[in-house]
């Protein structure tokens, strides 16, 4: 567990080392911010609704690229054969390079903060919805993670691992707007597989075990691809 | 030590290694050579747990590579071919990182790159990031990942490869100074490298062990063939031939030339009898003046071609 540790300090350093992170970083809050403020003194209500219905989209497409250099980048490189013949586990790595990622979504939140504290003085905000929408930001973060980097193991072209996934990123946040095409009978259990809807229920700020669940599941299931993926390779 | 068996590695259909066995014994300086694509590189990585051998089993110490693959990668240092390492990070960062990943215990740390850095020539490098060094200190910046924990085994892939003379001669003396404790598997097509730093040599050829020889039983085996190659001025051709053609164990002319009043002629002998005092008395005889009186044996490179060449 130890190992995990390290490897996760020197991917999370890498990220600042880098100009990523501050491309990223900005690109978020500008994103996020202008669409958020651009309508929020329109509809005068003191909430992060919008704010929140917006991320799934953001994250689709920002997560996997925070996620695309993980794998790619060692296997281009080839410093990936040494990071695989340094004393570490398949799992050490795979689990140290997720929570790099995921805390580096953690910190690109943070800024955000802001946003709820300054509404606060403007209006009466209820702060139930505000602290549910950033858990589960995070869960979705975490999930969107681990898809980036599962993406990121099947290939050494950083570009390829993006598209890869952010497609699948989208394709769960669109699942429920879908749902007209999927036969009655079916509805439910498509729903449940989006992670738009669950999202949604958490930001309402109804914290349901279902809903974690459903993050956690997804998040595993996209680690254990990237460990099963990198064990094979070789 | 170390001990592979069959060891066989397929890329899709193409065979890379074929049924290699080693068997390498504590304090040896091995050389793995080969011509480009032969298979050293991925008998290597099979050895460092990098690539899984598609049949054959590897040994280290009493570890097997399928059971414990985690201890075997703490016993051995592995330099890459080419130190492909994180350009962006600084020296310093990197080799802090590979310490505490190699279970360096923190108070020592500090101290333990001191060490290394100094060993390896790359205390100027250290607060730079790697991307931007030339890449003698990047193979330098390597050789320190390797040597971080001072593992019982190194290998090193091309150790010396895109080097200059200087910094060659450097790192070779690194790695002989290191071989005297430790046991060094290293990979080259340099064969002059191989002869200075190598006790053992081991030749490989389209993913087969073509030889497996110390340097010295290497040329035994070549047969004790030398060369004597003489240059004599105010001297005919026909003389030179008739007077040491008599010579027993002279052997053969295989090079002859006369130009400028200069004859120079190459013989090979073969081991039994040495004949250089003999031909150094019968050149006396004559009033010929003798400009050049050379003896050479056969060169590595002469027996690396003969056995990687005709296969």
């Amino acid at each position: 567990m130890s190992q995990c540790y390290n490897i996760f300090k020197k991917e999370f350093k890498a990220y600042f080392v880098s100009p990523i992170a501050y491309i990223v970083i900005s690109v978020f809050l500008l994103v996020t911010g202008w669409f958020f403020f651009s309508t929020f003194f329109l509809y005068n209500q003191a909430g992060m609704r919008d704010f929140f219905s917006l991320l799934p989209f953001v994250f689709a497409f920002i997560v996997p690229a925070v996620t695309m250099r993980l794998f790619s980048e060692e296997i281009s490189t080839g410093s990936y054969e040494i990071l695989l013949t340094m004393p570490v586990t398949h799992s050490d790595i795979v689990l140290g390079k997720f929570f790099a990622s995921l805390v580096f979504i953690a910190a690109m939140l943070v800024p955000t903060l802001s946003y709820p504290v300054f509404i606060s003085f403007i209006g009466q905000l209820d702060w139930g919805p505000v602290i549910g929408g950033y858990i589960g930001a995070l869960l979705l973060g975490a999930t969107f993670s681990a898809v980036g980097l599962f993406a990121s193991s099947l290939t050494k072209n950083q570009i390829i691992s993006f598209i890869i996934g952010m497609a699948i990123c989208f394709a769960l946040v669109l699942i429920d707007r879908m749902l007209f095409f999927v036969p009655a009978d079916a509805v439910t259990y498509v729903e449940y597989i989006g992670s738009n809807y669950h999202f949604q229920n958490i930001s309402k700020g109804i914290i349901d075990t279902r809903d974690i669940l459903y993050f956690i599941s997804m998040s595993f299931i996209g680690i254990y691809g990237a460990n099963l993926v990198i064990q094979r390779k070789n | 030590m170390i001990s592979a068996e069959g060891l066989t590695k397929y890329y899709g259909a193409q065979c890379a290694v074929d049924q290699i066995s080693l068997d390498i014994k504590k304090g040896e300086i091995v050389g793995l050579l080969g011509p480009n694509g032969a298979g050293k590189s991925t008998t290597l990585r099979m050895i460092t747990g990098y690539l899984k051998p598609s049949s054959g089993s590897i040994k280290i110490k009493d570890y097997n590579i399928n059971e414990n693959p985690l201890e075997i990668k703490k016993l051995i240092g592995y330099l890459p071919e080419s130190a492909p390492l994180y350009d962006e990070m600084l020296a310093y960062d990197y080799l802090k990182y590979v310490a505490e990943v190699r279970g360096i215990e923190k108070e020592r740390i500090d101290s333990r790159l001191r060490e290394v850095a100094d060993l390896c020539g790359i205390r100027e490098a250290m607060h730079k990031p790697i991307g931007n060094l030339s890449k003698g200190y990047k193979q330098r910046v390597g050789l320190a990942h390797a040597m971080m924990d001072d593992p019982e085994i190194l290998i090193l892939d091309e150790p010396t490869s895109g080097l200059d003379p200087n910094q060659i001669v450097e790192i070779r003396d690194i790695i002989r100074e290191i071989g005297k404790e430790k046991t060094v598997i290293l990979s080259t097509h340099i064969l002059s490298e191989a002869e200075a730093t190598c006790d053992r040599i081991i030749i490989i050829n389209r993913g087969k062990i073509a030889a497996d020889q110390t340097i010295d039983e290497l040329r035994e085996s070549m047969g004790r063939e030398f060369f004597i190659n003489i240059s004599l001025k105010y001297a005919s051709l026909e003389d030179v031939k008739n007077e040491l053609g008599s010579i027993d164990g002279a052997g053969e002319i295989v090079e002859e030339s006369d130009e400028d009043g200069i004859v120079k002629i190459t013989l090979r002998c073969g081991s039994e009898n040495d004949p250089r005092e003999e031909i150094y008395r019968r050149i006396k005889k004559h009033d010929w003046v003798l400009l050049e009186f050379h003896h050479r044996v056969q060169t590595l490179e002469k027996i690396f071609r003969d056995i990687t060449r005709e296969n």
